[in-house]
Formats: structure tokens, sequence, C-alpha cells
């Protein structure tokens, strides 16, 4: 299967209006939306005596244990059965009919039901966890082989937010991220890439990295001036499929020791800057995700893994960090209701001036694309790009106080 | 073996004529049946001291609010939430509790009210795993379930849609003889066979059609039932089975399988003995797993059982004789009592014209509830016709 790319659309038509599959989910459930954000495959097991339950429940069906726990399982099964539903009462789903969906005896033990994709009665699959538009953890049953154009599939299609065909803004393309980046997403079928530049007039470093390539459209936009912002709105607004947030203001230090102005600066760019990003372009691409093959489907923000838990080096900074991270998640909450993906990508230490003297592992410019791509590609709302985001979150979800004591230097 | 259901009666049985949409309540629903049933019996409100409910459209009241909605004071008050097992269940705890001489007289009612849009809403709120882990894959409520059930069953067995297409179409024949069936026209196997994909491999006429109504019947002591004057029949055994078989990955058959030799045993009768046989038919799949479940035939063998019996009123297998909720429709929980109550309109002699000649053991199966994957209630009584 190969999608097309669409047609232009009729401006006299109206825009479809964005409705949402099922989203209500019992307290336990909300465990799968917890691995599928992050691209895992977990399901519930007993403390007491191991046993893999599905659906979610607040018992075990085994002991009665109430010591329930979510964890990495096998994600392999066989397809039991299939339908193709040609009738359903729910408007998401009435838009989307004929729809594919099945059981699937997992070897992990329990019977799940999933969304279909290239897969029949009988055959071996590969369970996915991704989100859906409601923002929950849904199964995809798969071949045991990913193929190339298996995210054209129209369940996966529904529910992803791949660049195939899509138009991206990248907020600020003067990022060292922004070329391997723009590279990333045309190599995944991306259709269109705005780059944004601050203070375009004064030619600033990296423009050149990106200046006469096809189908990059370079434009002035600042995210710390409204004014900018909204003639960029009102000029590409109704485009905008994907906006990957790469405006970044950094400078070591921690709070002692120096004047507000660069905790201001990075405020402005890194916390406020998302925010006026936000507000500029999310009403649009929250009216447009239901808008044919090339809808909108994300925003994408970088954010430091020390929002989770500071590094005092870096500790101005990382105030910024946490700020966004928190506007993060209030923009997860309001893009709810239209399917909106709000994804942030968690890096370490970057391979840049700002973190010249900090020994490695640090995080190439290529491997930060790679990563907000791949989220794109796999639909993710959480991505951990390097060892040391993975590091940190890792330990963060395990015991967050014990973190912020070993941040501090302590616990050798 | 659990006990006898000895001097205890089931009579009176009523239905209140179903309708596609209704703007009254399941309080209505439930008043109209239960004056139908003391009407017949010639008994008034205050005369009965039990009452047993299965409703899922009473909210936000539960059968507790009725007691006082219809003015009935008690010393037995039931609630069957168990859907299309919902008569059969309500039957046997009513009959040992006027057996124990916890009550007199039970009366015995379903009933659900709809409203246009009321079945999406039912769907909505019907069970948490639904909602975390079925719902989400296409929304095609029931339908999907079983096309799951039905396609895995087809796969196993080697029935094919012509085989399910004769329990439709027969049923079919069987409402056209009862005036309250809501579907009026004849149906062919091509009719079947042609219909509109639904959710693979499930079409149109493997579908019931959501409606309102009702359903009631009175339970009493066989001494009552004599000096009222009443035809009555016995409950000579029941069974029932609740999420039976839970490691089946995909349910190709029911609770009824766990219990159905402790039932004969009980009984008294093999299934040669029975005259015509009720099954909970929410998909023509499921009527031939009871088939099978209930001894009728081996397990899989149901296919070639439906090819070899003409399964009308005047057939050599009477089946679903008032056209079964494939025909007549499904009122909500009242579609759990359409069985009983038919059943025991034909051992009792007054089926109309859906009479079998000279029934007097009919079995009735209830199948209820698809809380996730499967229906999790399973239900089975014989009741014989006193001569």
């Amino acid at each position: 299967m190969t999608l097309p790319y669409p047609k232009k659309k009729d401006p006299q038509k109206r825009t479809k209006v964005p409705t949402l599959p099922p989203g209500e989910r019992s307290r336990a459930a909300l465990g799968l939306a917890i691995a599928a954000a992050r691209g895992r495959f977990a399901l519930q097991s007993c403390a007491a005596c191991g046993a893999v339950q599905y659906p979610p429940r607040d018992a075990c069906r085994s002991c009665l244990s109430v010591e329930m726990s979510w964890h990495d399982t096998p994600a392999y099964g066989k397809l039991l059965a299939e339908t193709r539903i040609h009738a359903s009462p729910d408007p998401y789903f009435r838009e989307r009919l004929p729809w594919r969906m099945g059981s699937v005896q997992l070897e992990a033990g329990p019977v799940i039901m999933a969304h279909l994709v290239g897969v029949s009665r009988g055959d071996r699959v590969t369970v996915e966890l991704r989100l859906d538009r409601a923002g929950q953890g849904v199964m995809i049953a798969r071949p045991m082989k990913r193929t190339e154009d298996m995210e054209d599939d129209p369940v996966l299609r529904a529910i992803g937010t791949h660049p195939k065909h899509r138009r991206i803004l990248i907020s600020d393309a003067t990022q060292p991220v922004a070329r391997p980046l723009i590279d990333a997403l045309f190599a995944a079928g991306a259709a269109h890439v705005f780059a944004g530049v601050p203070e375009l007039w004064r030619r600033p470093h990296g423009l050149s990295a990106i200046e006469g390539l096809e189908n990059v459209s370079v434009m002035p936009l600042d995210v710390t001036d409204t004014q900018s912002l909204k003639e960029a709105a009102s000029e590409i607004g109704g485009k905008v499929d994907i906006l990957i947030n790469t405006a970044r203001h950094i400078r070591p230090g921690g709070v002692l020791g120096q004047d507000t102005t660069a905790a201001r600066d990075e405020m402005e760019v890194n916390a406020l800057g998302l925010m006026r990003l936000a507000q500029a372009f999310g009403p649009g691409m929250a009216g447009r995700t239901a808008d044919g093959v090339n809808s909108s489907a994300a925003l994408v923000t970088i954010l430091s893994a020390h929002a989770l838990s500071p590094d005092p080096g870096y500790g101005a900074f990382n105030a910024s960090q946490a700020a966004a991270r928190s506007i993060v998640q209030t923009l997860r909450a309001e893009f709810a209701p239209s399917g909106l993906r709000v994804a942030a990508v968690y890096t370490g230490p970057t391979e840049d001036e700002w973190h010249q003297p900090l020994p490695p592992p640090k995080v190439a410019p290529k491997a930060l694309a790679r990563a907000i791509v791949d989220g794109l590609d796999r639909g993710l709302e959480e991505v951990y790009c390097g060892d040391v985001a993975r590091d940190l979150a890792e330990r963060w979800a395990a015991d967050p106080a014990l973190l912020d004591r070993e941040m501090m230097g302590g616990g050798a | 073996m659990s006990a006898p259901y000895d001097g205890v009666v089931l009579t009176c049985p009523v239905t209140v004529p179903y309708v596609r949409f209704s703007n009254e309540t399941a309080h209505w629903w439930v008043a109209r049946a239960l004056r139908g049933t003391l009407d017949a019996a010639g008994l008034t409100p205050r005369q009965i001291d039990g009452l047993s409910v299965s409703s899922f459209t009473l909210f936000p009241d539960t059968p507790v609010g009725l007691t006082q909605h219809l003015g009935l004071t008690l010393r037995y008050l039931d609630s069957i939430p168990m859907g299309g097992a919902s008569g059969v269940v309500a039957a046997r705890r009513a009959a040992r509790a006027v057996q124990a001489g916890d009550a007199e007289i039970v009366a015995c009612v379903a009933g659900d009210a709809n409203r246009i849009d009321s079945f999406r809403n039912l769907l909505n709120a019907f069970s948490r795993f639904s909602l975390d882990a079925s719902y989400p894959y296409g929304f095609g409520g029931p339908n999907a379930t079983f096309a799951l059930i039905m396609d895995a069953y087809m796969a196993e067995y080697g029935a094919t849609r012509e085989d399910f297409g004769r329990i439709a179409v027969a049923q079919r024949a069987n409402a056209l003889r009862n005036p309250h069936a809501m579907m009026k026209k004849p149906l062919s196997l091509d009719d079947y066979l042609n219909a509109r994909p639904i959710s693979e491999p499930v079409s149109l006429f493997d579908c019931v059609m959501p409606c309102a109504g009702s359903e009631a019947f009175l339970v009493m002591s066989e001494d009552r039932a004599r000096q009222l004057g009443l035809p009555f029949a016995r409950l000579t055994g029941s069974i029932e089975a609740h999420n039976a078989f839970p490691d089946d990955p995909v349910q190709l058959r029911g609770g009824w399988a766990a219990e159905i030799d402790k039932l004969y045993a009980q009984a008294g009768c093999a299934p040669q003995d029975i005259d015509l046989l009720q099954t909970y038919d929410d998909y023509p799949v499921i009527s031939m797993m009871q088939i099978e479940d209930l001894g009728f035939c081996a397990k899989g063998g149901a296919a070639e059982f439906v090819r070899s019996h003409d399964l009308t009123i005047d057939g050599d297998f009477p089946h679903n004789t008032s056209g079964g909720q494939l025909s007549v429709g499904q009122a909500g929980a009242a579609g759990g009592y359409l069985g009983i109550v038919e059943a025991l309109r034909q051992v009792t002699g007054q089926a109309g014209p859906t009479q079998v000649p000279d029934a007097r053991l009919a079995m009735v199966s209830g199948f209820g509830m698809v809380n996730y994957d499967r229906g999790v209630c399973s239900a089975v009584g014989i009741l014989e016709g006193a001569s």
C-alpha cells in the first residue's frame, strides 16, 4: 500500500470537524496510555503470583492480590478471530468505516482485542501499544516484521503522527538540529518544511545550512515576538500539520553568581516561547486534526531531561525547562479535545558550544533529529534521546526524590 | 444434585407488545407487564409479596425505587442484572423463595425503554472492560464481539452462513404467526445471505432490533394456582453458570455445557423428551452453541443439526416459536424473558397462533452480558405443563 499525496483542498468545502474515538477509561487502564506514550508494550501483572492480566484491573484474576504493577511484556501472539466492522454508533468510527479489528491470544497469556494492520486469522502477530486520537493506549496487531509502508494503513494513519505528506514548521531552523531534522523529515516523506528564522534580516548563523533547499520555505519567525508569530500564522497557519519547536536559549550557570538576565532570556525563549507558539498555531492546528491525509497531527518540543531534575551547573536553564515541561502537560490537556498530540523529546547535554567542556556522552544533532522523526513515525508522546536522557528518566520514574539527591552530588 | 422445586409453579405469562421506539420509561413498561400478569391471575398489587425485576433503563432508580413508585409492599425483592439470562434466573430464585416460605407470590418482570439514542447510551456505560478494552476498537458493540465469536466458530467447526441463515429464516416463519412480532415480512435464505454486512461475518439478519417492551409471569405455590384456577407449569430443573470456562481463548461454548448433566438429572428427562426449545438468540451462532451445549447434538454438530431438522412451529424441532429476538425484537432485559414467557404459554396451551401441538416439556436457555469478549451469564430451565 502506498498512500497517494492528497489532492488540493477545495476551499469552499467545510473542514471536517474533528471527532474522537471513545476516550473514557478506568484508572487502571490509563497504564496502557503511559506505556503507549513511550512506545513500550507493557501489561499489568500480579506482584504476588506473576499472572499477566488483561483487561487492566484492580485485583488479580488468579489469586485476588491487589498488588498489580505494569511490566514490559513480550508482544507476540496469534490472531484468533477477525471482523470488518461496517456499522458503528460512534461518530469517530462511523466516519472511518469499514474498520478491522480482531482478538489475539498473547504468548504472555491474555486474550486482547486489537486494531488490525495487514494481518489475518491464524497469523502470528506482533502487538504494539499506540496512542489513539483520544490520547489513550490501544493495541495494534501487525505482521511480525514491520513493512516499509505499514504506516500508510488507514488505521495507523488515523491514530498516528507520521510525517509522510505532511507540512512541517520548524520554529528555529538556525539550531544545529535543524538541517539533519529537515533531511530526516524528507526521508520520512514530509511534503514541505517551513523553516522559521529569528532575526532573519541579520542573517544569523545556521541560515546557510538551510537556504536554497527544495521544498523548504525560509521565513522570519521569532518565538519571543508575538507580532512575528501572528504574521507567520496568518500566512501558513492553515498548512502546518506538524510543529516542531527547536527554539532554545541556553547559558551555563546556576542561580547564584549572576543576575537574572540569562534566566529571563531562557524563560522568554524556552517556556514563554513555547506558550506563544501554541497560542499562535495551536487553535488552527486543533481545527484541522481530521482534515484528510495531511491533517494536522502533532506539536513537538525539545526539552532537556533535566526538566525532570535539575543539574545545578545549568540551574537557570533547567528552571526554564521545568517550566516548559509543565506547559507541555497543560497543552496536552488543552489539545485533548481535538486529538492533536503534544510530544516532548527529552535530551541530555547536546554536542554544542554551550556544553563544550562537558564529558561525553553528548547528543549529536543528527541523533536528536532521528529521535524526533522516530517519535513522529510511531506517534509517541514522550521520547528520550540518548543515554543520559534515558538514564535520567528511568531513575526519575523509579524514585524522583532519590534522583534529586543524586543530582545534588550525594550517594557516591 | 440440588433439590427439586416441589410444590411451586409458574403461571400467568404476559408480553406487553414491543414497539421500536417509545418515549415511555422503564417504569411504565414494568407497570404494564405487572398489571397484565396480575390481571391474568385476578390479583391486586396488594396480594403479591415478592418482586423480581430486570431492567437496564430504570436509572436513577433501582428496583427499590419501584416499590414506592408502584406502591408495592414486599417481603422479597430481587434484582437480576443478567440480561439474557434474567428470566430463568428470576424464576429459579423466586421458586426457591416460595418453596422456602420467604414469599407467597413473586411477580417476575423485565422491561426496558427505548428512546432514540437509548441503545447507544446503554452501550456507552455497559461495563468497565468494554470501555477499556472493547469499544476503542471500532465500537462495533455486541455486533463486533459476536462477529469474532462467529468467525472463530465457523473456522473451528466448518459452519457456513447458510447454516446460521436456516435459524433466522425458520424464526421469521414462526414470527409471521405471532401478531406481536416486530418483523412482519417473510425472510428467505437469499434475503439472509444477501443482506448488508454489519460486522463480518455478522450481517443484518444475524442482529436483533432494539426496541421497548416488557414481559412478566408469577411464581406461587401449586395449591394457590389451583385455588385461583390458573393454568400453570412446574420448573422441573434449572441451572445457572457465570464466567464458566474463563480460559477458553474464544467463547465456543457457554456455561450451559458445564452444568447440563445436572440439569437433566434433576429434571429426570433427556434431550429427546423436550417438545420445544427456546434458546437465547441474540445471534444465530449463540443458538447453535446452545443446541450443542444443551445436548441436542455433539459439539460442533449444530450446523449439521440445523440442516437436518425443521426448526419451525410445525417442524420436528420447534425452536424459538415466538420468532425469538431475531424476529420479535429485543426489548432490553425483556429479551431475557422472551423465551421463558413463550415457553410458559406453550406448555400451558396458551400460545394461540404459535402453539406447538401437545407441547408439554419446554427447555428455555438464557445467555447474557457481554462484559468484555463473551457472554458471562448462562442459565437453563425446563418447564413442564401441568396435566
